[in-house]
């Protein structure tokens, strides 16, 4: 078995970062595929790709923009018809300011 | 084979043929593929939600009036189902996850709307990998779906319940979406032709989101001539995503052409160390029917191909991580109260809601943009994509096409790779490069081993649809095997 890439703290680290909530066993489970994963990522130091731009996206399309016009949009009932919880006209959420 | 099982068998222009010729009726085929999800449902698992008979009436009836009116199209009257990451309005759409529980979209993806405008027949919603993140379908929240064609085998993945239904006579036609192989893969594992057109030949709008680069709409169904005809409906410049191509071809126009002279590469990297012999034979007896066709058949190398993998699972994870961070608990879904603050609150619902290889991608896409790890991996990853992408292009200077395996194993066992995440994404080995590069691909079935189905992919340079399923379509014409229901 290779030395492991990622800590536990590491894994915690990234979960949070992530807004996951992970158990201590997944911490574990995670700290292990994950390290296996990325260890099979190493390969692509071995590629020399000095001054090679990046691609993010495969078609030459660029920033389109479209015209500024009214369309119909989804009113209240139906915006608020998938949410969890709802207090009158309001989305509720828990306190975001402690 | 009674009247009714072969009216679920039949290929949408067959079924079209029987409509024109007035042989049955729209509500007489629903009502077959309702019996027939009825009967074998239980047993594979493809269906996450039916449409109610009332539904199914209505659009039955307004497909008859398609018809009368002489506004019929390829897929008037066709029953599909649709990949559950693919919004419809008023029916839950879950993408296989726990964490969108109780929702219900307020609006059609563009794919369904262009479906429905055309007179297609929506039966239902379709299993996968949780956010199409699977090469196996064993990542549902909603249980596995099994391969019609092996007890115990997995259809593949992501769209394994689009493959797995229209193998078990249970849609003619069904929509998925690729993103590493997720059409093509399962297609291949079931039997049935998987195509992924051009990325931006189709509209994202409305899909679920897992790698947005890499994502892509398309048919699986029994024929070549189906996935063309499904193409042509579906595609097309949408304002609603703006990174959908203008673009004005018929998807379908060359596939009478005959293929002589085409020059088609086969790059030996492609022929994998896991392969399995039985898929090297029948993919190799695949090249001799090319070949017989009048198609110049090459040896070729892409020696990129070995790090595609490695750039696939930086950059689709990486594209993961943002576009799930919208599964917050608070406007959709499901959502854990309680918690003393919001922050705790998402936490909890994410925790709760996700599955693991969904949790797995997240980490991997998090980490991989996290300060001090972005350029060794993430700008890395995509500065190797454009090699890729070069790489490709080169070939295509000399070659019309590339023809790969689909997959380097049939169907394998359930829980035969769930312990070990990097042997599952080995299994897309052959699929990957095609999205990393936005080139076409389809897989149309080329033979039995072990008596399970093989897959043949012909990939084509962007835009390029029309040569793939050309060769696609000429190969199928000589085959025999494509309609040839499992033994359920």
């Amino acid at each position: 078995m290779s030395e492991e890439i990622l800590s536990e703290d590491d894994v915690k680290h990234i979960a949070r970062l992530a807004a996951l909530r992970i158990s201590d066993d997944e911490v574990q489970t995670m700290r292990r595929q994950l390290s296996d994963i990325l260890a099979h990522f190493q390969t692509l130091a071995e590629l020399d790709t000095e001054g090679v731009p990046p691609t993010g996206h495969t078609t030459d399309a660029h920033s389109v923009m479209r015209d500024d016009e009214d369309m119909p949009a989804l009113n209240r009932e139906q915006t608020l018809a998938n949410a969890p919880f709802v207090d009158g006209a309001f989305v509720r959420v828990r306190p975001v300011i402690d | 084979m009674t009247d009714t099982l072969k009216s679920t068998y039949m290929s949408a222009r067959e079924l079209r043929a029987a409509y024109e010729n007035g042989e049955t009726s729209v509500r007489e085929v629903v009502a077959a593929h309702v019996g027939r999800i009825r009967d074998v449902d239980g047993e594979i698992n493809a269906y996450l939600s039916v449409l109610d008979e009332e539904d199914l009436f209505v659009q039955s009836d307004a497909a008859d009036a398609h018809m009368r009116d002489g506004n019929a199209s390829p897929v008037t009257g066709v029953p599909f189902l649709i990949k559950d990451n693919i919004s419809t309005t008023g029916v839950r759409t879950t993408a296989g996850s726990r964490i969108l529980d109780g929702y219900t979209p307020p609006f059609d993806a563009t794919v369904v709307s262009r479906l429905k405008t055309a007179g297609a027949i929506v039966l239902g919603k379709g299993n996968l990998d949780e956010f199409a993140m699977g090469s196996s379908n064993e990542n549902s929240a909603f249980g596995p779906v099994i391969n019609p064609w092996g007890d115990n085998r997995v259809p593949g993945g992501s769209s394994g319940g689009a493959a797995a239904a229209v193998a078990a006579g249970e849609a003619v036609v069904a929509l998925g979406s690729d993103t590493g192989g997720s059409i093509r893969q399962p297609a291949s594992l079931c039997g049935v032709v998987g195509f992924k057109p051009t990325y931006g030949t189709v509209s994202r709008f409305g899909l679920i989101a897992f790698g947005s680069s890499l994502d892509q709409i398309g048919p699986i169904a029994r024929t070549v001539a189906d996935c063309a005809d499904t193409a042509n409906v579906i595609s097309g410049r949408d304002p609603l995503d703006s990174t959908s191509l203008d673009f004005d071809f018929d998807f379908a126009e060359r596939l009478d052409r005959d293929i002589t002279g085409m020059k088609i590469g086969v790059p030996r990297e492609y022929i994998v160390d896991g392969i399995e012999p039985g898929v090297r034979a029948a993919f190799e007896a695949s090249l001799e029917v090319l070949h017989g066709l009048g198609a110049h058949i090459e040896e070729t190398s892409l020696p990129l191909t070995d790090h595609a993998l490695a750039v696939y699972y930086i950059i689709a994870p990486s594209e993961a991580s943002a576009n799930l961070s919208r599964f917050d608990g608070v406007k959709y879904g499901m959502s854990i109260d309680g918690e003393p603050n919001a922050r705790e609150s998402i936490e909890a619902t994410r925790g709760e809601g996700f599955g693991a290889e969904v949790k797995r991608r997240i980490l991997i896409g998090t980490y991989a943009l996290s300060a001090g790890y972005y350029d060794a991996y993430y700008k890395k990853a995509q500065q190797v994509r454009t090699l890729i992408r070069r790489e490709f292009q080169d070939a295509f200077e000399t070659f019309d096409a590339i023809a790969t395996p689909t997959s380097p194993t049939v169907a394998f066992e359930l829980g035969a790779k769930t312990q070990d995440p990097f042997q599952m994404y080995l299994s897309d080995v052959c699929t990957i490069p095609i999205n990393i590069a936005g080139l076409p691909g389809i897989s149309v079935p080329c033979g039995l081993s072990d008596g399970l189905p093989v897959g043949l992919q012909i990939l084509a340079p962007q835009l390029g649809d029309r040569t793939a399923l050309q060769i696609a379509h000429a190969y199928e014409q000589t085959a025999d095997w494509q309609l040839r229901p499992p033994s359920l």
